[in-house]
């Protein structure tokens, strides 16, 4: 660390690249990297734990009377989390529960980033479509986000799980439907940055040797606008991770035999009483996933932002 | 205690500061009522759901109601007509009723028999959506023969003339109020269907819809004694559990309907020190698998699929169905999804007991007996542990609303089904397109475009003769009927329409008993169309402090409010 | 600025009809059936003569319309005759509810009062939290008041409210019991008795959104102030000798202020409709728990209108915010 920072003082030193920078701004904000250590642990949990934990999140045990007995368990070594109604793991739940609760929140996040990305960019090179691409972004910033979502979540869940089966039609949906009501943000930010960027020199420069705007914006704009773009798609994370268990809790989210995070926490409020882990538990997984990408975002913000990476 | 009262809401303290009361009408402050599904109008006629129906039957009554035996007692009629005291037509056509001498509405107007005919052309308004249409399914015409005698009269003899006016479903509107709310009017009338004049004991005070209701006691009720309470309080919104909780354990309400909860929820709240009870109705609600007798496969064309054009491969065979049944421990299921509000039952009609056939050969569950059926069906197992047969897979779809009980329901069965060598696919449709009935849509009940569906239906009121008409040939749903019809197994038996035919003209009690048992045999255990799992009741909670209560199947569970008091 | 402000209104009657366009045809054209909850005992003919009732035979394109009649024409006059004794829209058929029967609107003015007194108390609470606590934060940056007051309002925003609503309920409700677990829209404050009982039920729902929104408004707070820090203004006022106090709370804030205020302006529409989850939690039966019971009803006239209100909304105070901006800031200028 202080080697890194001694070494530019040295004009022979080999040029750092940018993102040596970045990561080396970001280490210095405490909280960016407990959160990032905690969202990789919670990723590896989710991804990593079902190889080690072995039994099913589905399993009901088919002897009557073992199944009868190891119903609503409080935690112990067989079940550390403890079992639900039917004797279901809870741990195992859990994990598959945030597979797909992460799988929401990267798979909306890469949509609402691609769409707004798209428009921000088309909007901001080309003068002709700057307009009516911003009373789009406009219109869609009016629209009553959260009812219409609950809306949509409840009339169209069944005609596409129909089509497409329940598990894959839910989630289809669930993430479209994140995706397509979060993307106004990202769009105005890269409009910004990308209005700014045309009036760059090397930009005029590679104009006026005649780069063609597809190859201009994918080389040359693209790659300028990274930053903001980043900072939205954590944040884009996490947005739709509490959306997802929002919708979830309502009841209008993955249905019951697909625990989500949200989906389990619902499920426990009935039992909270006798069993709290079964609310505390999906609760306190989706708070700390959410709370590690927001200061994963908070440091990427400073670490980006080169006039504090300087300080 | 002090701190209590103030917990308790501006409404307890009302009622504490009067705990020292004597009995008499008003005497006992207010009566505090939580229904979680919140009604939304107070018009039955117009209504979307029992919880309106519940909320409306404590201020209008009808001519006569259901006791919790299942037995007619007069409300605002003097007596129940009979063959015997010749209120009922010797050929069946007409029924007469007569009013109690001296009833008033409670704006202090006489009650009258033209009360009662305008009630019955409110609801037959062809233009009015009336949601209680089918009381008067054959109603040729109602009249009023002097101001406290009705007569109606049927176009065809009606064995069970005790449709119109009997029961919560179909009370009686007061005219001066509705007169100008017929027809395509109805919907405009939001004070009348908001705070309908009624007969019974209390009267609306303020309606907020989906929130709360308010009601006093009725100053002109008949009984000068009762209610014993002075105001109700009627509570809507939420969600079961909030409803339970506020019951049992923080006091804050004295009755919480339909706590549709797990077993394990309920008996938490309801342990030691709980302020309050679970009392259960068994009314006719039974849970059951259907067996779809024609071939749901997707690759038959549209049209043909579901339809009796095409038998179903596998269950066609009644020793498939029968091993299914057997395969199925009803007792857990009832452990662990219903609780209390639960009884294992073979019945299609397992109430009221007179209609309810000795039927209990399915309680016990039988895996063995299941696999050697399904061996001389000729189904055997394959190395995956699915049974084959001629290259078949013993592959079945089930289907079900989306409900937390009833997925778990489907992964128990699945899992018995499995240990015979059966392989059930599961699938859930949300309620409200699996109910729905809407034609275009391939995952309505109706349409049954899978092997097997689980739900739960029942009859309303205590004559099962329109409930056991539905399985008759005809009534398939099929295109030519719109896919409309309540025959959803496609259950065809001549001997079976005979049998409906005849119950249509049968009116002796003990014959119709006899009959109805009969076909719920043949649909039941002598042909496994139908499986019934559950008999459900429906929980209520009430507050130990609260006595008189008798909770009602048939009728509204407040059905006897004005006999409710507060235990001192 | 007068100009600017006309012309603002002018594109948003367009922006509104489209919205309303695309509430009616996503609500429309997706299956449901609003007679669904009625019981299986009733036989197909008499639902479908309740479906006719309900108007659902018209075509699509007449029932937009007679809606758009019904909401702009129609509704406007009834209040205007409910304000001034007058006569003019009787006979005319307004929005009704498919589950209440009876007018949306009135069920809706029914709902206002608790959803603006537990939100909006709410709201105002979190402003009243957040600016100091901003101002403190951006003064002391990276002081422990500071990493403290982040982590807070981090938590405020990342922790969903269902979930500290639950955790609420069961610790002071069920184990201590010193708030009620229900809602009582009924209660009227007359004495110091009832006062405290409308606290009483009100504490919960309102700590959990005012902690939401003191999160987020403190957030904005804070960045504000420290661009402001950083600006030369602030450092001629020291240089010319006046005091840290004067510096601050005159100079800096006023500044500040103006980027939080219309975030304040922005976030208000939220006040009627963003709260859905938290009235659900606490069992206030308001605007937001309307909204989810008529999108469980199917009750579509309902839904429609209240999303179209809750767009109108935030198409008005998307303005107001602007408008505020260019009042406060003199730099900023609308031509």
């Amino acid at each position: 660390m202080t080697d890194a920072t001694l070494q530019p003082v040295q004009d022979l030193a080999p040029p750092r690249s940018q993102w040596r920078d970045v990561w080396d701004q970001f280490r210095t904000h405490k909280g960016a990297l407990t959160g990032l250590g905690v969202f990789v642990f919670m990723t590896l949990f989710v991804l990593v734990g079902p190889l080690i934990w072995r039994i099913g999140p589905d399993y009901i045990n088919p002897n009557v009377l073992v199944m009868i007995k190891s119903r609503n368990l409080g935690s112990s070594f067989a079940h550390p989390l403890g079992t639900d109604q039917l004797g279901r793991d809870e741990l195992a739940r859990m994990m598959s529960g945030g597979q797909i609760s992460i799988a929401v929140g990267f798979t909306a996040m890469a949509l609402s980033i691609f769409l707004g990305t798209l428009v921000g960019v088309l909007a901001g090179y080309f003068k002709s479509l700057d307009g009516p691409l911003m009373r789009l972004t406009d219109l869609f910033l009016a629209l009553p986000l959260l009812p219409l979502l609950l809306v949509m979540m409840m009339l169209f869940a069944p005609m596409i799980s129909h089509a497409m089966g329940v598990a894959a039609g839910t989630f289809l949906l669930i993430v479209s439907a994140i995706g397509v009501t979060s993307w106004m943000q990202c769009a105005r930010i890269v409009r910004g940055e990308v209005l700014a960027l045309k009036e760059r020199e090397f930009v005029l420069a590679a104009k006026s040797v005649g780069t063609p705007p597809f190859r201009m914006i994918l080389r040359h704009i693209l790659p300028n606008v990274m930053s903001p773009v980043m900072v939205a798609a954590t944040l884009g994370i996490a947005n739709a991770i509490i959306t997802e268990s929002a919708l979830s809790f309502l009841g209008l989210g993955f249905p019951p035999d697909f625990p989500t995070w949200g989906r389990l926490l619902f499920d426990g409020v009935d039992l909270m009483q006798e069993h709290p882990g079964l609310v505390v538990w999906p609760g306190i997984a989706i708070s700390l996933t959410v709370l590690s990408v927001n200061y994963i975002g908070d440091g990427l913000r400073d670490a980006l932002d080169p006039r504090i990476r300087g300080r | 205690m002090k701190l209590k009262t103030i917990l308790m809401g501006a409404a307890a303290v009302l009622a504490a500061s009067q705990a020292f009361a004597a009995s008499g009408r008003g005497a006992d402050g207010q009566l505090n009522l939580i229904y979680w599904q919140a009604p939304s109008i107070l018009n039955p006629y117009l209504s979307s759901g029992t919880k309106d129906l519940e909320a409306s039957s404590i201020t209008i009554e009808p001519l006569a109601r259901f006791n919790p035996k299942g037995e007619m007692v007069p409300e605002i009629a003097a007596e129940i007509p009979t063959l015997k005291n010749g209120g009922i037509s010797k050929d069946l056509k007409t029924i007469t009723w007569h009013l109690k001498p001296g009833l008033k509405w409670s704006d202090g107007s006489a009650v009258t028999s033209a009360d009662v005919v305008f009630t019955g052309q409110y609801c037959m308004d062809p233009q009015g959506g009336c949601a209680q249409l089918s009381h008067f399914q054959g109603v040729d015409k109602i009249e009023a023969v002097d101001p406290l005698t009705v007569k109606i009269s049927f176009k065809a003899p009606q064995p069970d003339p005790y449709g119109p006016f009997v029961s919560y479903e179909s009370p009686i509107l007061q005219k001066k109020q509705f007169a100008n709310c017929m027809g395509a009017k109805a919907p405009t009338c939001t004070s009348a269907n908001f705070g309908p004049i009624g007969t019974g004991p209390f009267v609306v005070t303020s309606f907020k819809p989906n929130d709360v209701i308010e009601y006093k006691a009725n100053p002109n009720y008949r009984d000068p004694n009762k209610p014993a309470f002075a105001t109700v309080n009627f509570k809507g919104g939420g969600d079961a559990a909030a409803a339970a909780r506020a019951v049992f354990q923080t006091g804050e309400y004295d009755y919480g309907w339909n706590l549709q909860l797990s077993p394990d929820v309920l008996k938490g709240m309801t342990g030691p020190g709980a302020k309050g009870h679970v009392v259960t109705a068994f009314g006719s609600l039974v849970e059951r698998l259907e067996m779809n007798l024609t071939d749901a496969s997707p690759s038959l064309p549209e049209g043909q699929r579901s339809t009796a054009a095409h038998p179903n491969p596998i269950l066609s065979d009644k020793r498939v169905r029968e091993a299914l049944s057997m395969a199925i421990d009803r007792s857990l299921i009832v452990q662990v999804g219903y609780g209390s509000a639960g009884k294992p039952t073979c019945n299609l009609v397992p109430a009221p007991e007179a209609y309810a056939s000795d039927n209990t050969a399915c309680l016990k569950q039988d895996i063995p007996g299941a696999k050697k059926l399904l061996d001389e069906a000729g189904w055997k197992v394959g190395p995956d542990g699915i049974r084959e047969k001629d290259g078949k897979k013993l592959v079945l779809t089930y289907q079900t609303s989306t409900n937390g009980v009833r997925q778990d329901t489907q992964s128990l069965i699945k899992q018995w089904w499995k240990e015979i060598g059966v392989d059930a696919q599961l699938k859930n449709v949300n309620g409200s397109v699996f109910f729905g009935g809407d034609p275009g849509s391939p995952d309505t009940f109706q349409k049954f475009y899978t092997d097997v569906e689980e739900y739960a239906n029942n009859f309303s009121g205590t004559d099962p003769q329109t409930y056991m008409s539905m399985y008759t040939c005809d009534k398939a749903p099929r295109p030519a009927t719109q896919w409309q019809g309540e025959n959803i197994n496609r259950y065809c038996n001549k001997h079976y329409d005979e049998l409906v035919a005849e119950l249509g003209k049968t009116a002796v009690p003990a014959k119709r008993e006899a009959l109805v048992k009969e076909m719920n045999d043949m649909l039941t255990k002598d042909s496994y169309t139908i499986i019934p799992i559950v008999w459900r009741g429906n929980n209520s909670g009430v507050a130990n402090s609260i006595g008189g209560e008798a909770i009602n199947p048939w009728d509204s569970e407040l059905w006897n409010i004005q006999d409710w008091y507060r235990k001192k | 600025m007068l100009n600017y402000t006309i012309r603002r209104l002018i594109i948003s009657i367009p922006v509104l009809l489209l919205i309303s366009l695309i509430i009616f045809l996503l609500l429309n054209l997706a299956p449901g059936d609003p007679l669904a909850n009625q019981p299986l005992t009733i036989p197909p003919e008499v639902r479908q003569k309740m479906k006719e009732a309900l108007g659902l035979g018209a075509p699509l394109y007449v029932r937009y319309l007679l809606w758009l009649k019904q909401f702009f024409w129609v509704e406007p006059l009834h209040a205007f005759d409910w304000c001034f004794g007058t006569h003019f829209s009787v006979g005319m058929q307004r929005i009704l509810s498919w589950q209440f029967r009876s007018p949306v609107f009135d069920v809706i003015v029914q709902r206002m009062p608790q959803t603006l007194t537990v939100v909006g108390m709410s709201y105002v609470i979190g402003v009243l939290i957040a600016v100091p606590i901003g101002i403190v934060s951006a003064y002391r940056q990276y002081s422990w008041f500071d990493q403290i007051g982040t982590f807070i309002s981090m938590i405020g925003y990342s922790v969903p409210t269902f979930f500290t609503g639950v955790l609420l309920i069961v610790v002071f409700s069920v184990d201590l019991g010193w708030f009620p677990s229900i809602y009582n829209t009924n209660l009227k404050v007359v004495d110091w008795q009832t006062f405290l009982l409308q606290v009483r039920q009100m504490a919960m729902p309102v700590f959990v959104l005012a902690l939401y929104n003191a999160a987020q408004i403190s957030r904005f707070m804070r960045s504000s102030m420290l661009d402001n820090l950083q600006q030369d203004y602030v450092r001629t006022a020291r240089a010319k000798g006046m005091g840290e106090r004067t510096v601050l709370l005159t100079h800096v804030l006023r500044n500040s202020l103006i980027p939080v205020v219309t975030v304040i302006a922005l976030g208000v529409p939220t006040i009627f409709g963003g709260a859905i989850i938290t009235e659900q939690v606490f069992k206030v039966n308001g605007l937001g728990q309307l909204l989810i019971t008529a999108i469980y009803a199917s009750d579509v006239p309902m839904v429609q209108t209240l999303t179209f209100i809750f767009a109108v909304l935030i198409v008005v105070f998307n303005l107001v915010a602007d408008i505020l901006y260019g009042v406060l800031d003199p730099r900023i200028r609308y031509d």
